[in-house]
């Protein structure tokens, strides 16, 4: 909750245009959320440079049930990129908006649009984005969706917004996968990148952990204790087919696809302990990576492919390392504090996030892998776990415990903007972000 | 009830006497309350306390005489034959070492394994709920392992073990404070 008045400086002696800005962050704040929403979305915080953006609700879109001007306001402000100004009316794309009146309202950009029903039971959306300050169209898209498409053609519509006034590409038409327990049960779920339209992918009476995304999008890896052991599987998720790829004497764990989709590295104990190894997407040529005599896990590769990050012991307390995937000595690279795990690379390389304790807290943690830095802390809750960048290498996501539930967060990497994607069913945990692409 | 054994001969003199005030008050056909400020505990049916029951009896509400408490041999391992052979044993914080309070529970399994080649155990390792899923799942490798090895060094073959962890994700208690931790640290030997 925020205090009434959240600046150091009284309120009321801010300019007219000041003042409205703020209330207008204010609203924005709190966030409406259609109401058949399965994970309830609260941002916080401030960000530095935002535009300010009006999306006017569609036309007909209560029609065709879905808000999707709501789901393009959500996605912008998630950013941290963007703050949401009032939108009053319905705009549709065929409008000739005055910009005199949007730039009276502060907005420096302006979305409108329409839904409509064809003959084939399909919809057909339109929107246009006008940039307010210049007074020109930016551009537009029609798509014709399937009813069960809308929300994605929202967030494709917040994609291109994203790309045009940002210069980078947005992640609101990727997915997210996460694991739940509730009730005895565990599922693995996949849901639009707001937490939104979750479908089970597994059902499972015993626990399933830690699911990694095929760099195509199109498999998930994941650990499964069905056979009363971990065994990893990998399952095709518009089909269901799965295949088991390490099944070996003892556990089977961590599993981290290589960026050309081709291999696998993950942790066994075949041979004793807990150790790195390398296998193709079948299970097959199995080679081993690390020889310790330590605990070797979480393995994630490079951008490039050429080297692994992974946690070990070997010195003591868990820390992170990285070794060349062609074979050689590991490299420590997490000097702060002497509990360091679940490391994840950002798509650029530049950036390790991972999990570190203190006291008795788990923190998320963001490291600049240039010499010399120092870690940054991203967030103020004690129970965080699982890390993982958006594609644009933007946003992370992770699991923490709030208000006595397990939740996901996204966060902007400077920590600023959070958003908390709280399910409304059950605990949720072990968040990926899938790939561009869908 | 600890009075009632202790007071046993009071008890049956005071009972007797109260049998015999009852049966001298029924003849009265009066109506007095029987039991009141009865010195003695209430007794269901019977106003005289049988001689021979004993202490055995006399913390339970029946003071059955032929009581008999089964015990089942059925169980897949046969292990209740040799007088319930531990099956969980207990790490401390941090640590995979089986500890001498437990080299019991090991000498006899690895007896029983080496006794029958045909007999499989699977070891499960597991951890409290403190830390991250996959570091935790090693970490009750370790403890399996290191129950495993205990096994083959006293005789047993490494193809009737198999060491395996379940991590943090199987606890066998809920709850977030030590008692719980200590009893989340263990290893478990199951039949395979």
């Amino acid at each position: 909750m925020h205090a009434l008045n959240p600046l150091p400086i009284p309120i009321c002696s801010l300019t007219l245009r000041l003042q409205r800005a703020l209330m207008v962050l204010v609203a924005a704040m709190v966030c409406a959320v259609p109401a058949r929403a399965q994970f309830r979305v609260e941002i916080s915080g401030v960000g530095a440079t935002q535009v300010p953006i009006a999306i006017a609700k569609f036309r007909d879109e209560d029609k065709a049930g879905q808000a999707l001007a709501n789901i393009i306001r959500s996605d912008l402000e998630r950013s941290g990129l963007f703050r949401n100004i009032d939108a009053p009316a319905v705009v549709d794309e065929t409008a000739q908006p005055a910009m005199s009146e949007w730039r009276s309202r502060n907005a420096d950009a302006l979305v409108g649009g329409s839904v409509t029903k064809l003959a084939d039971g399909r919809f057909d959306v339109r929107f246009k984005l006008w940039d307010v300050v210049k007074g020109a169209e930016l551009g537009g898209q029609s798509s014709v969706v399937d009813a069960t498409d809308l929300r994605l053609a929202a967030h494709r519509v917040a994609d291109f917004v994203h790309e045009k006034l940002t210069g980078e590409k947005g992640v609101f038409s990727t997915r997210i996968a996460y694991v739940t327990k509730g009730g005895g049960r565990f599922t693995l779920r996949v849901a639009d990148s707001d937490g939104e339209g979750g479908q089970v992918a597994v059902n499972s009476a015993e626990p399933l952990i830690s699911p990694a995304w095929s760099p195509d999008g199109k498999e998930l890896a994941y650990v499964s204790f069905e056979s009363q052991k971990a065994v990893v599987i990998v399952q095709d998720v518009a089909t269901g087919k799965r295949r088991t790829i390490a099944a070996f004497r003892g556990s089977n764990s961590a599993p981290a696809w290589s960026p050309d989709g081709q291999q696998l590295a993950l942790t066994l104990s075949r041979d004793g302990g807990a150790q790195l190894y390398l296998m193709n997407r079948f299970g097959e040529g199995v080679r081993r990576l690390t020889s310790s005599s330590a605990i070797d896990t979480e393995p994630v590769f490079s951008p490039d492919g050429k080297t692994v990050y992974f946690v070990s012991d070997r010195g003591g307390g868990p820390q992170i390392y990285r070794v060349p995937v062609a074979g050689g000595n590991a490299e420590r690279v997490s000097f702060s504090g002497n509990y360091n795990i679940s490391p994840a690379i950002s798509p650029n390389g530049r950036s390790l996030a991972y999990i570190t304790r203190q006291g008795n807290a788990f923190k998320l943690a963001l490291l600049d892998l240039s010499a010399g830095a120092t870690p940054q802390m991203l967030s103020d809750t004690s129970d965080d776990e699982s890390p993982s960048f958006s594609p644009n290498g933007r946003l992370l996501i992770y699991a923490t415990r709030s208000q006595g539930r397990d939740v996901l967060m996204t966060t902007t990497l400077d920590g600023k903007i959070k958003a908390r994607l709280m399910s409304t069913t059950a605990d949720v945990r072990e968040p990926t972000w899938g790939p561009f692409g869908r | 009830m600890s009075t009632l054994i202790s007071s046993n001969r009071r008890a049956l003199g005071a009972s007797v006497w109260v049998a015999a005030l009852v049966a001298a008050l029924s003849g009265c056909a009066s109506s007095v309350k029987l039991n009141e400020d009865a010195p003695v505990e209430s007794r269901t049916g019977t106003a005289v306390l049988p001689a021979t029951s004993g202490a055995a009896n006399a913390g339970t509400a029946s003071t059955s005489q032929s009581r008999v408490t089964p015990v089942d041999l059925t169980g897949s391992s046969g292990a209740n034959a040799v007088g319930n052979l531990a099956r969980v044993i207990y790490f401390d914080y941090d640590s995979f070492v089986v500890k001498d309070e437990f080299r019991p529970a090991v000498e006899g399994h690895a007896k029983l394994l080496s006794a029958d080649r045909k007999k499989k155990l699977s070891v499960e390792g597991h951890t409290d709920e403190r830390g991250g899923r996959e570091y935790n799942l090693a970490l009750g490798q370790k403890r399996a392992e290191s129950v495993a090895k205990a096994l083959t060094l006293l005789g047993v073959t490494d193809s009737q073990v198999e060491a395996v962890s379940f991590g943090k994700e199987r606890p066998a208690v809920t709850g977030s404070d030590e008692a719980a931790f200590a009893k989340n640290r263990r290893a478990e030997l199951n039949n395979r």
